[in-house]
């Protein structure tokens, strides 16, 4: 009986699966190479020509959101820019399959470069289309899991996720992948539990697997007490998502009547496109990296990304944190290398270090602020010193737009409370106009234990006492000096987590999008 | 006749020209006779619309101006119906923006 092991991933797509492993990682069936140049080319013809009609197939079953992803893999195969370079191989003496695979991996091995998250998820895409056709040249037939097995590999193809048939469960643990991939859309779409970024794991597992892609992990050869304690997760998991939605559009109120404020935590200003404004009490955390995306951004474009949002929420404010660039956040031309970023030059340091790029986020947020309820709060703060340093800015960059006649407000200006130093002595902060407690980092800082790092991963909870007990006591400095105090790290919207939260005094998190239902469905059952 | 027209056109999808609005462009670029080319910048590279490969080439995020050209049969009206189409935002509902 081999020994249980157990594997930390992210989660793609939350939701639990007990079942077999099926290996994804088969190597193709060997190709028989022709006699000619001119039947070589004829059997990659066909092939095209057979994985073609097979995609064409499957579009005609697929919802809308399958067809799109197909229709470009098919519009891939049928262009001559994709073909070409294989075909033209051939004549030199390259067998069908190689001439293929070669043509394919250079045009993958563009995307898998790219420096976008969206590009660099299309390689998988890509590889889909070169192992269809090579499967077709080799007449190998692709072979079906077993009905609720859990596929395992380095990554998967989205034809294999459409070709598989979920209604008796399973789920999909990759050692690669993204969470930005066509299958992961299509996964949290279907509900279909799936993890990836497993890392170095064992090649060929085989037997009962455990996966929660609630927090991304998976047990192989799992114990008997491992699997119990496992479908009671499991249990909870399901109970919790059928009564959730009924709580979606409900404020959230604890069993005996507390009212908690949940707000919504975004990355991307599209992100609200997709999220009815009644279901939430604003956004507790606009992050601004995605703009710092390859360098600084002009004063206009941020404008018009915070005027969106703000516009969007309406009178219900939105918290928008300065950019927090650093640590595991590099941005070309602003952030440094540095031995040990996490303790170096992120956050506020990074703004107040590189004034002429903080400028230009300070005038955006200045004009934008007369769009709506917009409150602006500082990363990373340390020392009283900082805040006053940025608020100063804040102050000589709103008198330049008075003396130019521009619309502009000051918004409350706020504080992370993230670094140690602030939790402990948050006395020091009593002219700030809101505290919002970023468990992420409180807790790596404090426990001395990296977020992305397995081995201590055991170490980084936010329920350990020492954590808890400093966030209890920014709760409660904030009731004595009238602060308003929330929380906006990912401990919010996790429901082993928010009990503990309103126990220590916090009335306000703000949760990922996907959590919200679930966040308000724990609170109900909390007591107090 | 040979005819031709150029336009220049800002991006305003969130993900900028990505699968599935590539799918429409050189659709639609592909059901004109004239030949179709689009560019980042005004003085090239050019490349060949109706060639998603190439268009896919580009990476042209949110916020890219994207140039297009066209020579032949109906030149201005094949430029003009897909400045309109990036306009449109490829005619993909915000909701579906992320998901593509």
């Amino acid at each position: 009986m081999p020994e249980p092991l157990r594997l930390q991933g992210i989660s793609a797509s939350a939701g639990y699966a007990e079942g077999p492993l099926f290996n994804l990682d088969r190597g193709p069936a060997r190709y028989t190479g022709k006699a000619t140049a001119g039947e070589e080319k004829a059997a990659l013809e066909a092939a095209l020509a057979g994985a073609t009609d097979r995609l064409a197939t499957l579009i005609e079953t697929a919802d809308e959101e399958a067809a799109g992803i197909l229709e470009f893999q098919l519009a891939m195969l049928e262009d001559e820019a994709l073909t070409g370079p294989a075909f033209a191989a051939i004549p030199s003496g390259m067998p069908a399959d190689m001439a293929w695979r070669q043509a394919l991996d250079a045009e993958i091995a563009g995307y898998e470069t790219s420096d976008q998250d969206y590009f660099r998820a299309r390689a998988a895409d890509m590889r889909d289309i070169r192992d269809r056709v090579l499967r077709a040249l080799t007449e190998e037939q692709e072979s079906a899991a077993p009905a609720g097995a859990i596929l395992y590999g380095e990554d998967i193809a989205p034809t294999r996720f459409l070709e598989t048939d979920w209604s008796a469960g399973g789920g999909i643990a990759l050692r690669a992948g993204s969470t930005a991939s066509h299958v992961a859309m299509l996964a949290r779409s279907r509900g279909v539990p799936m993890v990836v970024g497993l890392g170095a794991s064992p090649a060929n597992p085989d037997g009962l697997a455990l996966l929660d892609a609630e927090h991304g992990g998976i047990v192989l050869a799992p114990s008997k007490a491992e699997i119990e304690t496992f479908r009671r997760s499991s249990s909870s998991f399901a109970a919790r998502r059928d009564k959730a939605d009924a709580y979606l559009a409900r404020p959230a109120v604890t069993k005996a009547g507390t009212t908690v404020r949940v707000q919504v935590n975004i990355a991307d200003p599209s992100e609200v496109d997709s999220i009815d404004i009644a279901t939430c009490d604003g956004i507790g955390l606009m992050r601004t990296e995605f703009l710092f995306g390859k360098a600084p951004p002009d004063e206009e474009t941020q404008y018009s990304c915070y005027r969106k949002v703000l516009e969007w929420a309406g009178d219900k404010p939105v918290t928008i944190r300065t950019v927090d660039a650093g640590g595991d956040k590099p941005v070309p031309a602003f952030t440094v290398e540095e031995s040990n970023p996490f303790l170096g030059l992120r956050g506020i340091r990074l703004s107040l270090a590189r004034p002429d790029v903080f400028r230009v986020q300070i005038r955006a947020l200045l004009r934008a602020a007369v769009h709506g309820n917009l409150k602006v709060m500082f990363p990373m703060i340390a020392v009283s010193e900082e805040y006053q340093r940025a608020a100063a800015l804040f102050a000589e960059e709103q008198a330049g737009l008075v003396a130019r006649g521009v619309a502009q407000k000051m918004p409350p200006l706020g504080i992370m409370v993230e670094v140690p130093s602030v939790a402990i002595a948050p006395e020091a902060f009593a002219d700030v106009a809101f505290f919002s407690i970023g468990s992420n980092d409180l807790t790596q800082y404090v426990m001395a234990a990296a977020r992305d790092n397995a081995a201590v991963a055991h170490l980084n909870s936010v329920r350990h006492p020492a954590v808890l007990r400093l966030i209890a006591e920014v709760a409660a400095f904030g009731l004595r000096a009238k602060i308003p105090v929330s929380l906006c790290g990912d401990a919010g919207g996790d429901p082993a987590a928010i009990p503990a939260l309103i126990e220590a005094g916090l009335r306000d998190l703000s949760v990922a999008p996907a959590q919200l239902a679930m966040a308000k469905a724990t609170i109900a059952d909390v007591a107090i | 006749m040979s005819a031709f027209a150029e336009a220049t056109v800002l991006i305003t999808h969130e993900v900028g020209l990505h699968a599935r609005p590539s799918v429409k462009f050189t659709k639609l670029a592909k059901s004109f006779a004239a030949e179709v080319e689009i560019a980042l910048a005004a003085n090239g590279p050019w490349f060949d619309a109706k060639s998603i490969v190439k268009v896919m080439a580009t990476r042209a995020p949110k916020g890219t101006m994207l140039h297009i050209r066209a020579s032949g049969e109906a030149a201005a009206e094949a430029v003009g119906a897909l400045a309109e189409l990036v306009r449109r935002d490829f005619d993909e509902d915000a909701g579906h923006a992320r998901t593509a």
